[in-house]
């Protein structure tokens, strides 16, 4: 680890054990389908068996006259929402579109789409029900591929959708295109035509899933007060709250959204799916409705990430890299929205480059509607800028780390945005990785390679509320309203003992739903170790000032001239006269009741995040099949509250990436029916799979965090697939522009096959 | 899932009672594929008929004359924790070791793995190249056939209504002789194979091979023999050379589909490439080198 102005810590920096462990590793915590409120029923979805299909009629009489069924609904039950953007945090969604996405209402998109749902006495009569539901439907020809979704004369998805510009022009004529950003700097194409260097080629990647562990679920309560309960599996429970309020059309009070533990989400949990029909089940049968999903279901009709094609050229003079030209089309899915944006911003952050010209398309097909996934949309842009560059730096006969650490962006380095980057690590990591052990030991051995790629994720700010009570004995209770997806009940605990010089141990941290503290945004954009805890020192901040109160009345001494220092307050004239953190919290009911701290606020001061990733690999020449040798994933962290889930997170981010990189992708047959839709055939990597990934934490503190917090969670998965994509070049002396590098691509372009 | 009824028969003669009572049956031996499949209503049956309880099924032994009987229903681990079938059949151990994980293994078995019969399935191809035979029985007596003609499509074989599989019979390989059983998946674990390619290797003293046989799996409906593989090696010196003849041979006989697992192109190669690699493997047992 390296560790740059450090400031000595006491409690960050160290691997508590996590407050949800014990639970969590003997059973006992409880998930979305664990929970069993009495008289509880169960729902099951009706799914489109076509990719694209109007829907002609739903009868659903037979499934309703079933013994045992006690409601089914389709859109006919949902209020139509209005085309309205809601933003949430890592994503936004029309509200229409989300309610067309939850049941479709005249049109199946994909292979999958939610037509209806029912709800039964029991999951074999619901499982039975759902096939009585009668569909009819004009079947459509379907578009799954984005460069197809871009003719002209390509199906349409929906009629009534002009392409946007980004001055908010609409196209004449309807279009699968729902979007157009660009981004401009300099002038392209005189750095070209001055470049020594210059190279274009096209890549392209598949659509891919998060692969969270637990299904999505949802349990809701029609409450006989017109108030509504959600149990749910979600990243942002009082997004949850909002998108149902919306959709449902009920005030954001009546609704009450208890976020159970979390089997991954990776941003594949911020929208909705089950929960407004749980709900509407629940209001027609007048009982409490369990939806659950299965694998199939999660893969066909959750939100995985876009499939992308991208074109890209750059040029460099003298070891500079002075141009880049780009044009990024990335799937939406069925509905708009892709991370094309985001893929256009990350693309050439970790460099600076005079002349850019950035194009993005967010063009609808025929498969789900996407949703967020680990630094959304940087990935497949970096495949591509990454892979470029590997093979134009080869041309100029350099040191692939060597130009990154000469092309790196610093401190007051623009964006594409035009915005400066505040002190950030990106040159750091490149230097860690040209120090590292991996890069200097030899690549040696036939059939093996090497490659290296560096990646940028922004992260996020966003809002963030918290409440801290001081109990009578010392201890304290950390109410947080943010998920804890990653360890956050640990790191945000840390800091607060780090604030108030009080043991961890001391502490006890609680996701709490949403009647019991402010809004908190989503668990997402690598943002709640960072924004939640900027909360959790502010109200560690005002615990202190609090104390300082108590203590004056305590020891007689004014305020002014008491300082709280470590676990105590004391005078500042007379040391001796000083009184501990628990003294004052056993006294509170004589010094005016019990002491509760709290902060609410829109974090600002986020630190971007860089990564510069090594990886060897072996190409079997017979099976074309990728072995990942050893891997190094070096970042700049900001400071590592806990190092071993700073850890953690690098190395789910890094099997993730191989996994996109190597074997992962949406297989889909010519009508559009999705054939892989299960953990067997969907082939993300096992253990067995990955060598040890060794991780590298640079620690450049964020100066926008009082403990220089930066997100980790996200930037890791931005290298590996151009990392492993420049290793298989490496190793074979073919270079592979198509993702993922699974055996069969390998074989068949190796051999011409 | 339908409800069915679970029958726990104590002996073949109960078996056999059961499977004639004129309902529709599915064995349980393992039920590492059938509990699957009724579960996703894949499959139906009235009754599920538990052969773990019959002890004909369960047990195996090598014979005087070196041969190998397995009961039907006996589970892989039991197979490949004997040191004698270790010894002996390694080609059976390549199969069975690599037939899911632990859990798997301790509960599936061979008959289970053949009557699925999935054209993907481990352990066909290594049985086929060891040239094993099958006895089925019934009320009415028993039969045999050979392994590759047990099959006769995807999830479809030879045994009729009212039969079962009850022992799988593999003779044993002559003096310098070897068999080996590969399938390439793309992950180290939780695959199917894309291909698969078992091979018997017979040498005589001065190393020309003297027989061969050569059975490829997930290339076509049912796993098959490729006669035409063993006969572009026959009679020749047993080295790199001859065993890509065997190859080509292979790739040529495969029949493949292109779906999520792989493409025609890509099978046809691995055939190729797998079977090479089954010689040198069968080879190397033979010189000892593993
Ligand atoms: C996680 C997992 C991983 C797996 N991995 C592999 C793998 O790598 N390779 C592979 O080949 N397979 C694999 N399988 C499939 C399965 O485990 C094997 O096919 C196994 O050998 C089946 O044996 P069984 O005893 O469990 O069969 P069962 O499920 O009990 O039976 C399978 C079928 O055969 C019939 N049957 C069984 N015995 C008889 C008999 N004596 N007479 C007549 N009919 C009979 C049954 O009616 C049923 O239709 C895997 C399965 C799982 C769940």
């Amino acid at each position: 680890m390296t560790t740059v102005d450090r400031p000595s810590y006491k409690v960050i920096g160290t691997r508590p054990i996590r407050p949800d462990g014990v639970e969590k590793v003997t059973g006992q915590a409880q998930y979305g389908a664990d929970i069993r409120p009495p008289g509880l029923v169960y729902g099951r979805i009706v799914r489109s068996p076509h990719a694209h299909a109007r829907i002609l009629s739903i009868d659903t009489s037979e499934a309703e006259a079933m013994p045992g069924v006690l409601a089914v609904v389709t859109s006919r039950d949902l209020p139509t929402a209005a085309d309205k953007v809601e933003e949430l945090g890592e994503t936004a969604v029309n509200l229409r579109e989300l309610s067309e996405n939850i049941l479709a209402h005249d049109k199946a998109l994909y292979h999958g789409h939610a037509v209806a749902a029912v709800a039964a006495t029991s999951s074999q009569i619901a499982a039975e029900a759902v096939t009585r539901v009668k569909v009819t439907y004009e079947v459509l020809p379907p578009v799954l591929d984005v460069r197809d979704a871009m003719r002209p004369d390509a199906p349409l998805l929906n009629e009534n959708r002009h392409t946007k510009a980004m001055d908010g022009s609409l196209s004449e004529k309807p279009s699968n295109i729902a979007s157009v950003v660009q981004f401009k700097g300099g002038d392209v194409e005189a750095a070209f035509a001055a470049a020594d260097h210059v190279l274009e080629r096209e890549y392209s990647t598949s659509m891919v899933h998060q692969g969270y562990i637990e299904p999505h679920n949802s349990t809701a309560n029609w409450n006989s007060d017109g108030t509504l309960t959600i149990w749910t599996s979600t990243q942002g429970s009082f997004v949850v709250r909002a998108q149902v309020a919306q959709v449902l059309k009920l005030p954001v009070s009546r609704v009450r959204v208890i976020p159970m533990e979390i089997g991954g989400g990776f941003g594949g949990k911020i929208p909705i799916y089950l929960d407004p029909v749980a709900a509407l089940l629940s209001k027609k049968s007048g009982r409490p409705v369990q939806i659950t999903m299965n694998r199939t279901e999660v893969f066909q009709a959750s939100g995985p990430t876009s499939g992308t094609h991208i074109k890209v050229k750059a040029g460099i003079k003298d070891g500079k890299l002075t141009a880049v030209q780009a044009t990024l089309s990335y799937e939406a899915g069925a509905y708009p929205g892709s991370p094309v944006g985001a893929g256009c911003m990350c693309m050439i952050s970790p460099y600076n480059v005079e002349n850019f010209d950035l194009t993005g398309y967010d063009v609808v097909v025929n498969k789900p509607k996407t949703s967020a996934y680990r630094a959304p949309g940087a990935p497949a842009a970096s495949f591509a800028i990454e892979s470029l560059l590997d093979e134009l730096v080869k041309r100029t006969g350099s040191d692939p780390l060597e130009f990154r650490l000469s092309n790196s962006s610093r401190e007051n380095t623009t964006m594409v945005t035009g915005v400066p980057f505040p002190r950030i690590g990106a040159e750091e990591t490149v230097r860690a990785a040209l120090d590292s052990p991996h890069y200097k030991s030899p690549m040696e051995g036939p059939n093996r390679g090497r490659g290296v790629a560096s990646g940028f994720w922004f992260n996020a700010g966003l809002q963030s509320s918290v409440a801290v009570s001081v109990n009578p004995d010392g201890t304290v209770n950390l109410i947080q309203g943010s998920i804890d997806i990653g360890g956050t009940r640990a790191s945000l605990s840390m800091q607060l003992a780090e604030t108030l010089g009080i043991g961890y141990d001391d502490i006890r941290a609680t996701v709490v739903d949403t009647d019991s503290v402010g809004h908190n945004d989503v668990t997402g954009g690598s943002r709640t170790t960072f924004a939640s805890g900027l909360a959790v020192h502010e109200a560690g901040l005002d615990i202190q000032r609090q104390m300082v109160q108590r203590a004056s009345a305590l020891l007689n001494v004014p305020e002014d001239n008491l300082e709280y220092v470590g676990a105590e307050v004391r005078s500042k004239s007379d040391p001796s006269k000083r009184i501990s953190f628990t003294e004052i919290a056993s006294k509170s009911g004589q010094t005016g009741g019990p002491i509760v701290g709290k902060a609410s606020l829109s974090a600002r001061g986020v630190g971007a995040a860089f990564g510069t990733h090594i990886a060897d690999v072996e190409v079997d020449p017979g099976t074309g099949k990728v072995t990942v040798l050893r891997y190094t994933a070096v970042q700049d962290v900001g400071t590592a509250i806990h190092p071993a889930y700073v850890e953690g997170q690098i190395h789910g981010g890094v099997a993730q990436g191989v996994g996109w990189a190597i074997n992962e992708e949406y297989y889909y047959d010519e009508q559009g029916h999705l054939l892989n839709s299960s953990f067997l055939d969907y082939r993300m990597p096992t253990t067995l799979d990955l060598p040890m990934i060794e991780t590298v934490l640079v620690e450049v503190p964020n100066p926008g965090h009082p403990y220089g917090v930066r997100g980790v969670g996200e930037v890791p998965i931005v290298p590996p697939l151009a990392a492993i994509a420049n290793a298989v070049a490496d190793a074979t002396g073919h270079r592979f522009t198509v993702l993922p590098l699974s055996p069969r691509r390998i074989v068949e372009e190796l051999y011409g096959l | 899932m339908e409800n069915f009824d679970y029958v726990a028969p104590r002996s073949l003669a109960e078996a056999y009672a059961t499977l004639g009572n004129g309902r529709s049956s599915l064995m349980l031996a393992g039920g590492t594929d059938v509990i699957v499949q009724l579960r996703e209503g894949r499959k139906r049956c009235d009754q599920l008929i538990d052969l773990k309880h019959i002890p004909d099924l369960m047990t195996f032994q090598v014979n005087s004359d070196g041969s190998l009987e397995i009961g039907a229903a006996a589970p892989l681990a039991t197979l490949y924790e004997n040191a004698e079938i270790a010894r002996r059949f390694p080609a059976i151990v390549d199969a069975a070791t690599i037939i899911g994980g632990t859990q798997i293994q301790s509960r599936a078995s061979l008959g289970g793995n053949l009557c699925n019969a999935s054209p993907a399935a481990d352990s066909s191809p290594a049985l086929m190249a060891l040239g094993a035979r099958l006895v089925i029985g019934s009320s009415s007596g028993t039969r045999e056939i050979a392994v590759e003609d047990f099959f006769v499509g995807p999830g479809r074989s030879a045994l009729q209504p009212g039969e079962l599989l009850v022992k799988i019979v593999v003779p044993a390989l002559r003096e310098n002789a070897g068999a080996f059983y590969h399938r390439f998946i793309p992950r180290n674990e939780m695959d199917i194979a894309v291909a698969s390619a078992g091979v018997l290797l017979e040498l005589d003293g001065s190393g020309q091979i003297t027989r061969a046989r050569v059975a490829l799996g997930a290339v076509g409906p049912t796993p098959i023999m490729v006669p035409a593989a063993a006969q572009a090696v026959t009679g020749k010196a047993a080295n790199a050379d001859t065993f890509a003849l065997a190859g080509a041979a292979a790739a040529e006989a495969a029949t493949p589909i292109t779906d999520m697992r792989g493409s025609i192109a890509q099978r046809k190669h691995l055939a190729s490439v797998l079977t090479v690699r089954a010689f040198e493997g069968a080879l190397a047992r033979i010189k000892g080198d593993s």
